[in-house]
């Protein structure tokens, strides 16, 4: 679905993703984790074409992208970003609904679609009215996630989505969110710097590190057989609290 | 669709485009009009048209005032409609608004037209005026029998304390401060040669209005200043007249410039005129002028009290009341303002969009906006009168370059400061560059847009009332006239509204805020 060679970016000099080659089949969910820093957001908008990558080929189903693609790329694919990006000036529901109205689709279609996706994502009916500084930080991930839905994309990148929650609040959406993957079957790529996060929602871990690609593979391959030192110490930097039990 | 109205956008679609090109269509119609004469119109097609009504028009002081109140009365005696714009400005601006036929007559002084009107032809004598100014089109009425030469003068006691009695006199005392009319200050038979002549020393020398130098040189601010010698200040405050010992100034007889097709086209106007020759002396005019500047009685009807004991002509004085006067100048003064603020926004809007979408063209259109409001506004109405004439034309066009500043920099921060995440999700959204500007970058920088048209809006009603200079009406007449009378009432008869309708302007923009700026951007304010 995605194919990525030898792409690489640089900031002013600065080289934020390295030759990298990447494929994503249809159905694949992939988790794009890393340091901060490593490049995994900037991967993210190469494929949307909100970047031009310095040198490589992006291809999106078989086609490369170009800036004649771009508009028709990103409208089969759904973006959500870290604190959801909600246009403050329009409601929950017009957030939700404007790309539909954009593309002259049917009031009675539209609201079927709407309807559907407040059942999907469990979204109070009456926040629909609400503007997003009306609602609470998981409400408005929960608009963001509908309105990356609303065109039923083939694909959804999502950067940090859960990123800002509060950790009970995270810890719900979490689960929400993996099973909407789990019944839409989309391709997936999340990016996330949590490795609890990875593995939960994960079938393919893509670790990075610096703009280059350290390990890619399904998460016990990345464990037990570390390709170098950087994968294991990251496995263990993470801190569960069943250590932090055993710290105490 | 279910509790979602769509958005409602600053623009509507596809008129952005047609709002730029209409603007840009604004912009070169008013340079169209530009630098060209109007043609004299030609005999026989003017013999073709019925008379119309005839603009009279007058200086800015009060002489040529009650003058031009006497044409347009004894004009509109013979039985042709005929309008008075008083106070239209300087010479300068009478005689080219005659020329290209923005006015029909005005008063004119015969040493004025030889020294500075005609001053490049080098006219030996007042015989050679007429040729010269028939070959422009224009004539000249018998003169109407005194002459308002200029003079200078002192305070009486200063004059005495220095010894001085004649204008050769000065040159002992180079720390005179001197007072000028701005005119006078520059005009070819004014300052510059009355120094050379006299070999004048002093170096403290302004230019004034003419109303306030008299006040000023009362209050001993100023040591000298020039006279017209049939001022009625000069008797009132018992100026000293010094002596031109060196005979610098020429005849200045009053008469009236027209346009020379009247003598087709309305002759019964120029035989009205004609009744008027030798009517006047030094003495009755200085009478007449000081009913006006001292006794406070209206030009209008010192002119018809003149005519009346005169011509034995009975004119009707219709004293406009005071709530008619308001009245139709808030209209002026809301038409330069709507017309300047409307065509403003036309043009600043998409300036600033453009300012924002490519950064490359950022420094020339902030720099060049910025640059129009460090001219000074006289500088500026003055600099439009040859491209646009006089009256309210150019007035709005001067007004609609100082509106441009602040609201194409408001629209270029509101539109800088949408944050990196909204500007990314619309790109990934898939909408396109137009869709993005109207459906979220316009309205999310709606507020900030929204001051800058009410910043501008604000400044706009102040400024106006400077087009009184060039004839545009408004809120500046009444003060124009108050500062000539020295009538605080008049003065405040124009600042007032002025104040109030700024105040109510600024209201109305606080309600249309509420209007036009999404709700979801207006609870993050009070949240």
């Amino acid at each position: 679905m995605i194919a990525l060679q030898g792409v690489q970016k640089a900031f002013g000099g600065q080289v934020v993703v390295d030759a990298v080659d990447l494929e994503v089949a249809a159905g694949e969910t992939l988790i794009l984790i890393g340091p901060s820093g490593c490049g995994k957001s900037t991967l993210l908008r190469l494929i949307l074409g909100l970047l031009a990558p310095d040198r490589g080929r992006i291809c999106f189903d078989g086609e490369d992208l170009t800036p004649r693609t771009h508009r028709a790329v990103r409208r089969r694919c759904g973006y959500v970003i870290q604190d959801g990006g909600l246009f403050p000036h329009m409601t929950a529901g017009e957030n939700v609904t404007l790309m539909a109205r954009q593309m002259k689709w049917t009031r009675s279609r539209t609201a079927a679609r709407l309807a559907e996706l407040v059942a999907l994502t469990a979204f109070p009916d009456d926040g629909l009215a609400r503007y997003p500084v009306e609602l609470s930080g998981g409400q408005r991930q929960r608009v963001a996630l509908m309105r990356a839905l609303m065109l039923d994309p083939d694909v959804l990148l999502l950067d940090e989505p859960l990123g800002a929650l509060d950790p009970m609040v995270r810890y719900e959406l979490q689960a929400d969110l993996r099973a909407i993957f789990r019944r839409l079957n989309k391709t997936t790529v999340l990016v996330t710097h949590d490795l609890a996060e990875a593995l939960y929602f994960g079938d393919r871990i893509t670790l990075m590190r610096e703009g280059k690609i350290i390990q890619d593979g399904p998460p016990r391959e990345l464990r037990e057989a570390p390709r170098e030192a950087f994968v294991s110490r990251f496995f263990t930097a993470q801190r569960g609290h069943r250590d932090a039990w055993e710290a105490t | 669709m279910t509790g979602a109205g769509p958005a409602r956008p600053l623009v509507r679609g596809g008129r952005l485009l047609s709002l730029v090109a209409l603007s840009g269509l604004l912009l070169a119609s008013a340079a169209g009009t530009g630098d060209v004469p109007a043609p004299p119109a030609a005999p026989n097609e003017a013999q073709r048209q019925p008379p119309r009504t005839l603009t009279v028009a007058s200086k800015k002081f009060t002489e040529a005032v009650i003058l031009g109140e006497i044409a347009r009365a004894v004009i509109a005696a013979s039985g042709i409609g005929a309008e008075h714009q008083a106070e239209l400005g300087g010479t300068r601006v009478l005689f080219n608004a005659l020329q290209r036929g923005a006015i029909d007559l005005y008063p004119e002084y015969t040493g004025t037209i030889r020294q500075e009107i005609l001053r490049a032809e080098k006219l030996a004598s007042d015989a050679e005026l007429e040729t010269a100014l028939a070959a422009r089109g224009i004539a000249m009425s018998p003169p109407l029998g005194f002459n308002n030469t200029y003079a200078i003068g002192m305070r009486p006691e200063l004059a005495r304390r220095l010894d001085i009695r004649t204008i050769s006199d000065l040159r002992a005392h180079p720390h005179l401060r001197i007072g000028l009319t701005n005119e006078f200050l520059h005009r070819g038979d004014g300052w510059p040669s009355l120094k050379q002549r006299y070999d004048l020393p002093q170096t403290d020398v302004r230019g004034l209005d003419h109303d306030l130098a008299y006040r000023a040189l009362a209050a001993g601010e100023i040591d000298v200043m020039d006279f017209y010698a049939t001022d009625a200040e000069i008797a009132d405050y018992g100026f000293a007249v010094l002596i031109d010992d060196e005979g610098h100034f020429p005849e200045y007889q009053a008469l009236y410039l027209y346009r020379a097709e009247l003598e087709q086209r309305a002759p019964a106007a120029i035989a009205a005129l004609a009744r008027l020759a030798g009517r006047f002396d030094a003495e009755r005019i200085r009478a007449l002028n000081a009913r006006v500047k001292i006794g406070g009685e209206s030009e209008r009807a010192v002119a018809a009290d003149f005519l009346a004991s005169s011509l034995a002509l009975d004119v009707p004085v219709e004293e406009t009341s005071w709530i008619t006067r308001l009245r139709v100048r808030t209209g002026e003064h809301i038409l330069l303002v709507t017309l300047a603020l409307a065509a403003g926004i036309l043009v600043a809007v998409p300036l600033g969009v453009l300012a924002f979408r490519r950064p490359r063209t950022r420094h020339v259109i902030l720099g060049l906006v910025g640059v129009i409001q460090t001219i000074p506004s006289l500088a500026l109405l003055v600099f439009m009168i040859p491209l646009l004439g006089i009256y309210a034309p150019p007035a709005i066009a001067a007004l609609f370059l100082y509106s441009l500043l602040p609201i194409v920099r408001n629209t270029h921060a509101g539109l800088e400061a949408i944050p990196p995440p909204i500007e990314e999700s619309a790109a990934a959204l898939g909408l396109s560059s137009r869709e993005r500007l109207l459906r979220i970058e316009l309205p999310l920088a709606a507020p900030a847009i929204l001051a800058g048209i009410k910043t501008s809006a604000v400044i706009t009603i102040g400024f106006a009332t400077l087009g009184a200079l060039i004839g545009a009406g408004g809120y500046g007449q009444p003060i124009l006239t108050g500062i000539r009378l020295d009538d605080y009432g008049l003065i405040l008869e124009g600042a007032v509204p002025a104040a109030g309708l700024a105040l109510l302007t600024q209201g109305l923009f606080d309600g249309l805020e509420r209007l036009i700026v999404p709700r979801g951007l207006r609870l993050r304010r009070t949240s």
